[in-house]
């Protein structure tokens, strides 16, 4: 059943001006570029791409902490952008998020029980910090602590009790394991998913590294420059990627591994502006496969199914020559 | 590398230590560090958070802040029979930046936002090599070029703010390498870059390398990063060398129970199936004020027993050129069954 629907959303920022505001404006970033989804009741969709492919302005704008340009979300039904403000809030409950940097999502003045407690009044709700802190992995002794006084991992397990005490559904999991050493990164992804068993909570898993994701999702979408480029059940975009990015993207991923043998391929240049986007395929001028054509530079390619489609149905790819080896 | 190779790099029983805002306490960042740097090769170092690495590569061109930082007496940095720890400050600075140069890992924040990349590149060469302005202006945009930037003679008047992220660590290595350093410390060079421009990076640091020869001291917290790209590594925990092998046998038979609990615990695109659940190492790594008595890593390790809490290991060798500070080395036969 599905929990969540994103519909085309839009999210463009006005361009700065020059001159100290005399000049001509720039163009509009166009942060998020008509981005569509939906996640199932207790799944995860990992949502992957690089610096500025607009993967956290999508995670930002779907909760409305940003208001969005255009587009639809949907939460069992109730049209998120249309609600008014105590409605809203309401619904907030419902839907909460995890930042990525646990240094600077934590009220340094407040002591880890006041960070907990302040969502639980704001929504009128009882409910036990002890409790909260043991599900994160916390000793009770934890409450009376400032964050200056936990480390990065300890600090996350706070940022991510925040979020549940309200007893949400959906989780915007933005980040949560990139500002961690890896021997802690892991303690917090294991906890993430013990979290959505026991609870049932579904997860938006915001992140640039796709080993990661590997470990958390169900289904993984990809973006690049604001739209999504490929989609599909995790272990299919894994074993068969399709889209010429995702490819590069997951040949680039260091591996643990001195004996690898996988071929890499190294992109040249650097993402486009996205305040510059090139026209048709926004990948057009760094991608290395070879049927690339006049028509990638001229005809943006729609997400659409492979063909034929693969068992699992589902796999979706925005490439004129997604179906061709590279 | 052979053992007949002198190395060309010695670093010896290195210990740095800060003393903490407070005056409360000492934090021994680097703890009796040792290890050899030989012509031509990649030595990867690797730790996390608070192990030390980055104080280690600092320690070694003198670039610690005194106070609140010193290098204890007895600690030793050899650059080619000569120790730089001792050298006097006029001599350091000849071989700083000329014969051992360093990137760092922030780009954005490395670099001078006021001068042209071509002013900071040809710098290094004006002050070692003596060159003219205009010699080391060709200088510049040879480097820029040697680098893959793009219309080097038009981006050598470019200032930071006007390039990308990895194009500005294209500079800081081109600065790095301008003198044709025999030793290259690179800290963290790619880890504020994304994925595909880390790709490039790294491809460049080799070919450059290849090319030019040089040593490359690799300080990288992604042991996927060591794997590809260094032929021995450096495992560090708490202050301490914990484990020194060739990097396909560190991969292979890690000797050390913080190895094998790290190689558990990194993310793999090639893990079957998915979702699959994480190793994970229990607790954090302990402060700098407070190391654990006996063995560091003990209050973390799943094979600790009453030994590793009153004497601390000392590096054993359990094959030939593989070393790890682990008293399983000498009784393996205390290695528990289940991990």
């Amino acid at each position: 059943m599905t929990l969540v629907d994103v519909r085309q959303l839009v999210k463009h920022y006005a361009g700065a001006r020059s001159w100290f505001g005399l000049g001509r404006a720039q163009p509009p970033v166009r942060a998020v570029d008509g981005v569509s989804f939906s996640i199932a009741s207790g799944r995860t969709l990992g949502l992957v791409g690089e610096s500025g492919s607009g993967k956290t302005t999508v995670g930002r704008t779907m909760l409305r902490l940003q208001e969005p340009t255009a587009g639809k979300v949907l939460f069992e039904e109730n049209d998120v952008f249309a609600l008014d403000p105590a409605r809203l809030r309401a619904l907030r409950r419902r839907m909460q998020i995890v930042f990525q940097d646990p240094y600077s999502s934590l009220n340094p003045r407040m002591t880890v029980e006041e960070t907990l407690r302040e969502p639980l009044q704001i929504h009128g709700l009882r409910g036990e910090v002890a409790a909260l802190l043991d599900e994160v992995g916390l000793d009770a002794a934890f409450a009376k602590r400032y964050p200056h006084e936990l480390s990065g991992g300890q600090r996350q397990r706070v940022g991510i009790a925040r979020a549940l005490s309200v007893e949400p559904q959906f989780v915007v999991c933005d980040e949560p394991v990139s500002a961690l050493d890896v021997s802690v990164q892991a303690q917090v992804l294991n906890l993430l998913a013990d979290l959505q068993a026991r609870r049932r909570l579904t997860y938006l898993f915001i992140a640039h590294d796709l080993a990661v994701v590997r470990h958390i999702a169900d289904d993984v979408a990809v973006m690049y420059l604001g739209k999504i480029v490929e989609r599909a059940p995790a272990a299919e975009i894994y074993a068969q990627p399709r889209h010429p990015y995702t490819r590069a993207l997951l040949s680039a991923v260091p591996e643990p591994n001195p004996r690898a043998t996988r071929r890499r391929i190294v992109l040249t240049g650097d993402v486009p502006s996205p305040a510059h986007p090139p026209p048709g395929c926004p990948f057009h001028p760094r991608c290395p496969h070879p049927r690339k054509s006049e028509r990638c530079r001229t005809e943006p390619p729609a997400l659409r199914e492979i063909t034929p489609p693969a068992p699992p149905p589902g796999h979706l790819a925005a490439c004129h020559y997604a179906e061709e080896p590279m | 590398m052979t053992a007949e190779t002198p190395a060309l790099l010695r670093v010896r029983d290195l210990k740095t230590y800060f003393v903490t805002e407070h005056g409360k306490g000492t934090a021994r960042a680097v703890d009796e560090v040792s290890f050899d740097l030989y012509p031509g090769e990649t030595l990867g170092i690797v730790g996390e958070s608070g192990c030390g690495k980055t104080v280690t590569s600092l320690s070694i061109l003198r670039l610690i802040p005194e106070p609140p930082g010193h290098i204890l007496p007895g600690s030793l940095i050899e650059f080619e029979g000569r120790n730089l720890l001792a050298l006097p400050a006029p001599e350091l600075r000849a071989v700083r930046g000329n014969q051992i140069a360093m990137i760092f890992q922030e780009p954005m924040t490395s670099l001078n936002p006021v001068f042209t990349v071509g002013d900071q590149i040809a710098e290094a060469a004006i002050i070692h090599q003596h060159l003219s302005r205009a010699a080391a202006r060709a200088r510049a945009i040879e480097m820029l070029r040697l680098v893959g930037i793009p219309d080097p003679e038009e981006r050598v008047d470019h200032y930071p703010h006007q390039l990308s992220g990895g194009m500005r660590q294209r500079v800081m290595i081109a600065m790095a390498l301008v003198c044709h350093p025999k030793v290259l410390i690179a800290d963290e060079p790619t880890t504020a870059l994304d994925v595909t421009i880390q790709a490039q990076i790294l491809e460049l640091l080799d070919r450059l390398q290849q090319e030019l020869g040089m040593a490359v001291l690799l300080i990288t917290h992604d042991l996927g990063v060591v794997a590809g790209h260094a032929d021995r590594v450096v495992v560090m925990y708490a202050g301490r060398v914990v484990e020194t092998a060739k990097t396909d046998e560190l991969f292979e038979h890690p000797l050390h129970p913080y190895t094998e609990g790290l190689l558990a615990a990194v993310p793999r695109i090639d893990a079957l199936p998915a979702r699959a659940r994480l190793h994970a190492i229990p607790g954090q790594v302990p402060a700098a004020t407070a190391w654990p008595t006996g063995c560091r890593f003990r209050p973390r390790c799943p094979h600790a027993w009453d030994k590793c809490l009153t004497e601390p290991p000392l590096l054993e060798s359990g094959a030939p050129g593989h070393t790890a500070r682990c008293w399983l080395v000498t009784e393996p036969e205390r290695r528990q069954a289940s991990r």
